[in-house]
């Protein structure tokens, strides 16, 4: 039944792509193209199928790879929590791909005077389709390890696509993998120190034994879940780990940005989420281990961290890249507080701000692609020369800032009454002050964007109505989906409550108040 | 007290691969030249490459085959001694996989540090700080 | 720097000999990791799968689809290395006609690798199908192959290895390589199994469904060898050579 076999076609088919492009689309770029939206726009089609089987059944979907029953063999699970994740990064995914239909022969090849680099293009759509069958992969394995080859995989195709970017991206992706190495192996090795106490690799296996007494008090085990979750705040690039994050993001070509962006911060916190409650359990953690309170507070660190750089800055997509470090900061926060508002408000806050960071990269991407200028001053006079981008990104501006009826505002809501529930003032406040610091920073873009005399430098007095006319929107394969996430951002509001309350509410796991 | 060192001195292969490990990371955190930041990342690995496989060890046990698997003289054993008889394959095949990882990331950071030795002229980190700052 | 970097690396061994007081004694054989699952392997092997090599029915069967995404790795990185490193500059085209072979290529060396490659390739393919039966497998095998190309190429020069085994054929066989792994476990899609189910090919070839699984595992293991093989020539070609695939070592 094909049904059946819905889990892994959402791997297989970007998997057989990738070698598929490589292969018989050398010498043609569309091909490459196209190859590529068709396998993912299949992958989406099934994981939207498998999200609804979920819903119909409410049964969590068991895939045995290979015939072989688990612990012998690897297994997909798939239950709320994941199937709304392969819907978010299939779909970001897709929107994506139909993005870069201009950019990227503008940003890809060629780039070096006098060479001609060969197939590059046809290199960059592989690698994006093997990046998306990694993300896919992690998000939808039930084994440790196979996380472990999975997070390998997405990391070195993440390494490759940073990397075909502007001269200092190289060295930003230097950093970049060592970090992510050392990430990896602190990963690698807390699962080396679960399987030396209780020999198994899968997750719901792991799940059983940990709860035994002995290994309760086990210090191995308390520090392989440490070192797990260290390896796992490397790769989301939770403070103070975030070193690497501005510089890799900045610096990469900005379809890349818009690919990367958005997902794999998201999957790194899904990764967290999944691992500390269906591997370990939630008694484990908030009551025999009890450090959440530091975690919190560090998350609230990272939250004023992540916004008050993210006011300093004037490359653009800069700023947003300090405001990714703040949204983890609200997804770590949001998972250790230890209720159910906050767990709720964290996954929740998956989908959004998934959506809102490809918004605004996606936005800034249109306004780099046509005037080839990433600071601030490019934004000047933007409704006027190009107004659908102008209203896109103020959408995303105000789903960031948290203003109703945008998702934004109802994930702040959550965390904030979870972070009150837990008596934690501190993470709170961080919440608040981080929306005012997003309301100036983009009200201050807005402004210039509207305004373009406000604040203008006084050099530039000369050519007032030089820009103002020139009507220069982005191809209609940029418009697309740029528009489409946007009115996303605001269906996911409007309808917040029933995603709520028919898919979050059920990846709560029991035991949380 | 003297359990403790007992206990220490009959873990010693852990010891062992706790070392290569502090090496690997501390070489990969603080050295200067990029090329032994790399080379700290294949010690670091290869320090957990050797945890796992020292997990699956057993005493007088032998390589995980199955001699004369589909020979005439079939030995037979029971379960339990088969079990005992053989080293613990799964960890082997873990580090199979991790070996591999390792060399594929090997081979992209040295094609990186090769690209920034063509942009910045050299492979000394704070030398290329002080390039990007100009 | 070098301040904050002890104090860390020191931090992180003192929590991890922590650990260590927890674990099972070395080579203890009661130890939970070899009693959990390993020994289901152990005893289940031969029968389930006709392989006697637990090492790889477990690489290649029970957790196939690690492997798989395994060999994506390798060439996820041949396809970086080249996507970074290779170009063509335009002033090449005609170096490459004018120059003759390098005079200083040494007669022992050359006569050497000469005779030593085929041995090698002839161990190699045998290692890739045996391993079944002895330690191997596709990823040794693929590596010794690959040494092979690179140990000619050492004794000769890098030019005279690429006009036998162009770089861009090389990226193709490897994605032959790998598809023809993704191929067989999509073929038990198709033929009604689960993903790298290989006993339902037993339908199609013929034979039970455990001779069926030691045959797939050949068959991937064929792929894994062909990936690695060119993989490893190609970061060889692309690394010593900077990316112009003119000079090599």
């Amino acid at each position: 039944m094909i049904t059946d076999q819905l889990p892994i076609l959402i791997l297989a088919v970007p998997l057989l792509t990738s070698f598929a492009i490589t292969i018989f689309a050398r010498k043609s770029p569309i091909l490459a193209f196209s190859l590529l939206l068709a396998a993912i726009g299949t992958s989406f089609a099934c994981s939207v199928g498998v999200l609804r089987q979920l819903l119909e059944t409410g049964a969590t979907i068991h895939y045995h790879v290979g015939n072989w029953q688990p612990p012998y063999g690897i297994e997909l699970v798939i239950d709320h929590l994941n199937a709304m994740v392969l819907v978010i990064v299939s779909g970001a995914a897709l929107l994506t791909a139909v993005y870069s239909r201009h950019t990227v022969p503008a940003e890809v090849p060629d780039r070096f005077p006098g060479e001609k680099i060969p197939e590059r293009a046809t290199n960059y759509y592989t690698l994006y389709a093997l990046l998306i069958t990694g993300l896919l992969g992690i998000v939808a394995t039930g084994d440790a390890f196979n996380l472990y080859v999975l997070l390998e995989i997405s990391a070195l195709s993440s390494y490759a696509l940073l990397s075909l970017g502007r001269g200092r991206a190289y060295f930003a992706t230097f950093k970049y993998l060592i970090m992510g190495t050392i990430g990896a192996c602190f990963y690698l090795l807390g699962v080396g120190y679960l399987y030396i106490k209780t020999g198994s690799l899968n997750m719901a296996d792991l799940k059983g034994l940990l709860a035994s007494s002995i290994l309760l008090d086990s210090q191995t085990v308390k520090i392989a879940f440490i070192l797990i979750i260290v390896g796992i705040w490397i790769k989301m690039a939770f403070f103070p780990l975030h070193g690497w994050l501005p510089n890799a993001y900045t610096f990469a070509s900005d379809t890349t940005s818009c690919l990367v962006a958005p997902l794999m911060t998201k999957v790194s916190v899904y990764m967290m989420i999944r691992l500390m409650f269906s591997v370990f359990s939630v008694h484990y953690i908030f009551e025999v281990l009890g450090f959440q309170d530091m975690v919190v507070w560090l998350a609230a660190a990272a939250i004023l961290f992540g916004s008050v750089s993210a006011l300093g800055q004037t490359n653009m997509k800069r700023m947003l890249t300090y405001i990714i470090v703040a949204e983890v900061g609200y997804m770590v926060g949001g998972t250790w507080l230890g209720n159910s508002n906050g767990l709720t408000g964290a996954t929740y806050h998956i989908l959004s701000d998934a959506m809102m960071t490809l918004c605004l990269f996606m936005a800034v991407g249109a306004v780099i692609y046509k005037t080839g200028d990433s600071s601030r001053e490019s934004m000047r006079g933007i409704f006027r020369k190009m107004p659908v981008t102008a209203v896109v990104f103020l959408i995303g501006a105000f789903a960031m800032i948290g203003i109703p009826p945008t998702c934004g505002f109802f994930s702040k809501w959550y965390l904030v009454s979870g972070a009150l529930e837990a008596g934690h003032w501190g993470f709170a406040a961080a919440l608040l002050i981080s929306s005012l610091i997003n309301a100036i920073i983009f009200f201050r873009i807005i402004e210039i964007g509207y305004f373009p005399d406000f604040d203008a430098p006084a050099a530039a007095s000369g050519d007032h109505g030089h820009g103002a006319a020139v009507m220069a929107e982005v191809p209609l394969t940029m418009l697309l989906p740029m528009v489409l996430t946007a009115l996303s951002l605001i269906a996911i509001g409007v309808y917040s409550n029933e995603i709520i309350t028919g898919l979050v509410s059920r990846t709560i796991p029991a035991g949380l108040l | 007290m003297a359990e403790i060192i007992t206990d220490i001195i009959s873990k010693y292969n852990y010891w062992a691969f706790l070392i290569l490990l502090l090496m690997g990371l501390h070489a990969m955190i603080s050295k200067n030249n990029l090329v032994k930041k790399v080379l700290g990342m294949s010690i670091f690995q290869s320090a957990i490459i050797l945890f796992y496989v020292s997990i699956g060890e057993k005493k007088g046990a032998t390589i995980p085959i199955l001699a004369h698997g589909h020979g005439t003289e079939q030995v037979h054993q029971t379960a339990a001694q088969m079990v005992a008889g053989f080293v613990n394959p799964l960890p082997h095949v873990l580090m199979l996989t991790a070996i591999v990882v390792g060399v594929s990331t090997l081979g992209v950071a040295l094609a990186l540090i090769q690209k920034i030795y063509r942009v910045h002229g050299t492979i000394e980190e704070d030398e290329i700080l002080e390039n990007i700052k100009e | 720097m070098k301040l904050v970097s002890l104090v860390v690396t020191l931090l992180l061994g003192a929590l991890l000999l922590m650990a260590t007081a927890d674990f099972p004694d070395w080579g203890d054989p009661q130890s939970p990791a070899s009693l959990h699952v390993s020994d289901y392997y152990i005893e289940n092997s031969m029968e389930q799968t006709s392989v006697p090599n637990f090492v790889t029915s477990i690489l290649a069967d029970y957790r196939g689809y690690d492997t798989m995404f395994e060999t994506t790795v390798i060439f996820c990185a041949g396809l970086t290395v080249l996507t970074l490193l290779r170009r063509n500059h335009r002033r090449q085209k005609k170096v490459v006609m004018s120059r003759p072979k390098r005079e200083n290529q040494d007669l022992i060396l050359t006569s050497a690798a000469r005779m030593i490659a085929p041995m090698m390739q002839i161990f190699a393919l045998y290692v890739v199908a045996h391993g079944h039966h002895s330690p191997g497998g596709g990823f040794q095998g693929g590596v010794i192959l690959g040494a092979s190309f690179i140990l000619l190429a050492l004794a000769y020069d890098l030019r005279t290895i690429l006009d036998r085994l162009k770089e861009r054929r090389a990226l193709i066989m490897c994605g032959i390589g790998v598809a023809i792994y993704a191929g067989i476990g999509a073929g038990c899609l198709l033929l009604g199994g689960n993903f790298l189910d290989y006993g339902v090919w037993g339908k199609v070839l013929g034979v039970s469904p455990v001779e069926a699984r030691s045959h797939g595992m050949l068959g991937v293991e064929i792929g894994v060898a062909i990936t690695v093989m060119y993989i490893m020539f190609s970061l060889y070609a692309d690394l010593s050579s900077g990316g112009e695939m003119d000079e090599g070592l």
